[in-house]
């Protein structure tokens, strides 16, 4: 049974996190308040992810495809993105 | 309009239906960016994106440089996927009815385009294949605005 308190978002991963972690995309059951608990929360689950999440100033982040700051609220969130900077153009 | 599409496109006949269809506006800037030859090997491009933040937030700075410059309207075409070298990457089209306006919003267009759209290119030569990495000056581009 899922603890009612979990909150369960759609995480995404792109370009060489994406490699690094090995999945484009998975669920995530979590009581995590703020992107940066999520982030620790992942780090502690499997070395892909430590080694992936090491450095977040290499990282950027989208809570529902608005970028934000690691100390965003994860509140009423549905989907996580986790990329390096962007490269386009 | 915003076209993020993974077939490729002729630049100068997408210019000459843009330009076609503000036929009035007196001045048209257009950029092209174009995967480029790389010292000792043949270059292609992967480009990857994140489909429904890209068409939002190349809305969102589509619509910021409309409301900041006399704009009649802007073109923004980015292609996704695999590219070949000499291959036409994205394209930016201003039309206005001063050339400051269309100068300058191209120039904007592209400098919010590189960082703050959900693009990430990979560079493939005969030695392998690497993510292409964000330079300082790219974020630094954003502060002139």
């Amino acid at each position: 049974m899922p603890d009612p308190k979990d909150q369960s978002v759609h995480v995404l991963y792109f370009a060489w996190v994406r490699e690094r972690i090995g999945v484009p995309r998975e669920e995530v059951q979590t009581r995590a308040a703020t992107v940066a608990d999520l982030v620790a929360e992942l780090r502690r689950r499997e070395e892909r992810y430590d080694v992936a999440f090491a450095d977040v100033s290499a990282l950027r982040v989208a809570l529902d495809q608005e970028l934000v700051d690691f100390d965003a609220p994860l509140a009423g969130v549905r989907e996580v993105a986790f990329f390096p900077p962007m490269t386009g153009g | 309009m915003i076209r993020v599409q993974a077939m490729p496109f002729d630049p100068g006949g997408e210019l000459n239906t843009f330009s076609a269809s503000v036929a009035g506006a007196g001045a048209i800037v257009s950029f092209t960016g174009v995967v480029r030859d790389v010292a000792g090997g043949l270059s292609a491009m992967e480009i990857e994106h994140y489909p429904g933040m890209t068409e939002k937030a190349l809305g969102t700075i589509r619509g910021e440089a409309m409301l900041r410059w006399d704009l009649a309207d802007v073109l923004v075409i980015h292609r996704i996927g695999h590219l070949e070298a000499h291959e036409s990457i994205m394209m930016v089209v201003t039309a206005s009815k001063h050339r400051k306006d269309a100068f300058e919003a191209a120039e904007f267009l592209m400098d919010y385009l590189k960082s703050r759209a959900p693009f990430w290119k990979k560079e493939i030569t005969l030695d392998g294949s690497d993510w292409v990495a964000s330079k300082t000056e790219d974020e630094d581009a954003l502060s002139r605005w």
